[in-house]
């Protein structure tokens, strides 16, 4: 479990310091020579990921967009310790990822609320589960409600609430516990274009005030340069890196940010890329 | 419920009642209609009480024969009980192993749905003639017909269950335990209560069968006597008090239901 034993081997001073104050600072993650294949019954063995190796540093927002079927999302849940990696190895913080990380939050694209539970008491969930004092959270549990503009919602239940609300709620479940890692796994995917860009807007100001670092999966280039300290493009099965790319925009980004011509020409560089590969084509 | 106002909105319990004729009132009409037609025909064509009753004998034999009625519907709502909290006992952990563990999904599921083919009603005889004419066989006849609706839709309900959902109280650190208190269980209770709600009504039927092969009290095997007495009125009225406790024994079962997951009729409520 989270319990996994510290790696000794380079990142001991940094590992130990993070350690301690492991629910708030913000971790650098390590990939390093990543492999991962595994069996379906359809269609035997896949080989999901091949030699993935990258890292990012504490409190960079980082955006993975690739294909469908690239491996990203295996790869989001190689990083959470969900699930083991076939070889290579991963550090979060100092330590190497042997089962679940106790300093992620997750987010998916569904929104997976407990239709049982009052808005509040989800946000609450992860509080509960590791049996922390609710007392000293649920003021965090509320400020965050706030701040996505759900705090009168905090008694409802979730089927109550539309797709993007409830969405909302999700992230503010990941971020109760002020995790130094947040993992999203295309969680904007299933709203439509405005809830979305909203939804853009507001993680943006919660990352730059509580600077966390950031892995970000998305199918939308723009999303990920709009959000991104840097955007990693991934090739089709097996997932490979196939370019990193340092986005230089002013933040906080907004409405103009969309229209700046750099803006513009990192997307068009991504699509160039994706052109590249046989990804898109246009005959 | 199409004329349903929105749930947010208070209601007065005029209004309400407004509200539930407006959407039960087509259904009563048709009803009363039936019961009038009946008695009209019935004694405009001087049907005799041994083929059919008109609804008023119907009635007045219920009046008449209250305290024999009771105490052989006690009887049955007896064996119901037990034969369906026998079910929910075995069943629902019967069903939590099946998600749980490979070898009773392998071999405990499979064998389960073969059984299933088998006539219930057809293994009654058997039962009585092993366990006698008491109320071990009707409770047990109750028990293997309404124990496949339970099972079956405890599985489904567990197993409807996300992934996501899984991995997400996994990264928070919980164990099985807490994955199946915090999250299976209560996903699966909406659809464990359908199953109940199946249920209870083939216990019904299951008790009554049991009654009918050999019994010594209960509204089965008052219908027997009635049957052989040409005692048509009574063979009625006994149809009426089975009806009236199937139709109070599912709504004890929805009640507990609202009680248990409130949550789940404002989601249903707002889809429909």
């Amino acid at each position: 479990m989270a319990a996994a034993e510290c790696s000794f081997a380079g990142h001991l001073t940094d590992g130990i310091s993070r350690a301690v104050a492991s629910s708030t600072a913000d971790v650098s993650v390590e990939i390093v020579g990543v492999t991962k294949h595994y069996r379906t019954a359809k269609s035997g063995t896949v080989h999901a990921l091949d030699e993935v190796s990258i890292s990012f540093k504490p409190g960079e927002f980082v955006s993975i967009v690739g294909p469908s079927g690239c491996g990203k999302s295996t790869l989001m849940m190689l990083i959470s310790g969900l699930i083991p990696a076939s070889s290579g190895t991963i550090r979060v913080g100092a330590k190497e990822v042997r089962g679940p990380v106790r300093e992620a939050g997750i987010v998916f694209q569904r929104d997976v609320l407990l239709d049982w539970r009052s808005v509040l008491s989800n946000v609450m969930l992860p509080v509960e589960i590791r049996g922390l004092d609710p007392a000293s959270y649920l003021k965090k549990a509320r400020e965050l409600l706030q701040s996505v503009g759900l705090a009168e919602f905090e008694e409802k239940y979730p089927g109550e609430l539309s797709g993007g609300m409830r969405q909302r709620v999700s992230i503010c479940r990941a971020l109760v516990q002020q995790p130094g890692l947040l993992l999203m796994d295309e969680p904007f995917g299933a709203l439509d274009a405005l809830t979305r860009e909203q939804m853009n807007l507001d993680l943006q100001r919660m990352w730059l005030r509580d600077r966390n670092t950031v892995l970000f999966i998305t199918h939308s280039i723009e999303e990920a340069v709009f959000l991104s300290d840097r955007v990693v493009v991934m090739s089709a099965r097996p997932g490979t890196v196939s370019e990193v790319l340092d986005i230089e925009l002013a933040r906080p980004r907004g409405a103009s940010t969309r229209s700046d011509r750099k803006f513009v020409e990192y997307i068009e560089r991504i699509r160039r890329r994706f052109f590249a590969q046989g990804i898109l084509s246009e005959s | 419920m199409s004329t349903a106002m929105p749930i947010n909105l208070p209601r007065s319990a005029g209004a309400r009642a407004w509200a539930w004729f407006t959407d039960q009132g087509a259904a009563i009409g048709i009803l009363i209609l039936i019961f009038v037609l009946w008695e009209v025909l019935v004694r405009g064509l001087n049907v005799p009480n041994y083929i059919l009753p008109a609804p008023t004998v119907i009635l007045l034999k219920i009046y008449h024969d209250w305290g024999l009625l009771m105490s052989n519907g006690w009887a049955t709502t007896q064996e119901v009980l037990l034969g369906f909290g026998l079910s929910v006992v075995v069943g629902i952990p019967l069903a939590v192993g099946i998600v749980y563990s490979r070898i009773f999904e392998r071999v405990a599921f499979p064998l389960m749905v073969s059984l299933q083919t088998v006539p219930k009603v057809a293994l009654a005889p058997i039962l009585v003639m092993w366990f006698g004419y008491g109320i071990l066989p009707k409770v047990l006849v109750a028990f293997l017909i309404s124990f496949f609706p339970i099972v079956m839709n405890t599985v489904i309900g567990m197993r409807s269950t996300e992934k996501e959902m899984i991995y997400l109280v996994r990264s928070m650190g919980a164990g099985d335990l807490q994955t199946f208190l915090k999250v299976r269980l209560p996903k699966a209770l909406p659809s464990i209560f359908g199953g109940l709600k199946v249920g209870i009504g083939q216990a019904v039927i299951g008790a009554v069968v049991g009654e009918f092969i050999a019994a010594e009290e209960g509204l089965g095997y008052l219908q027997l006597i009635a049957q052989v007495r040409l005692d048509t009125p009574l063979l009625f009225a006994s149809v009426v008090l089975l009806s009236l406790m199937g139709v109070l024994l599912f709504n004890i079962v929805v009640w507990i239901e609202r009680l248990v997951i409130p949550w789940h009729r404002q989601i249903t409520e707002q889809t429909e």
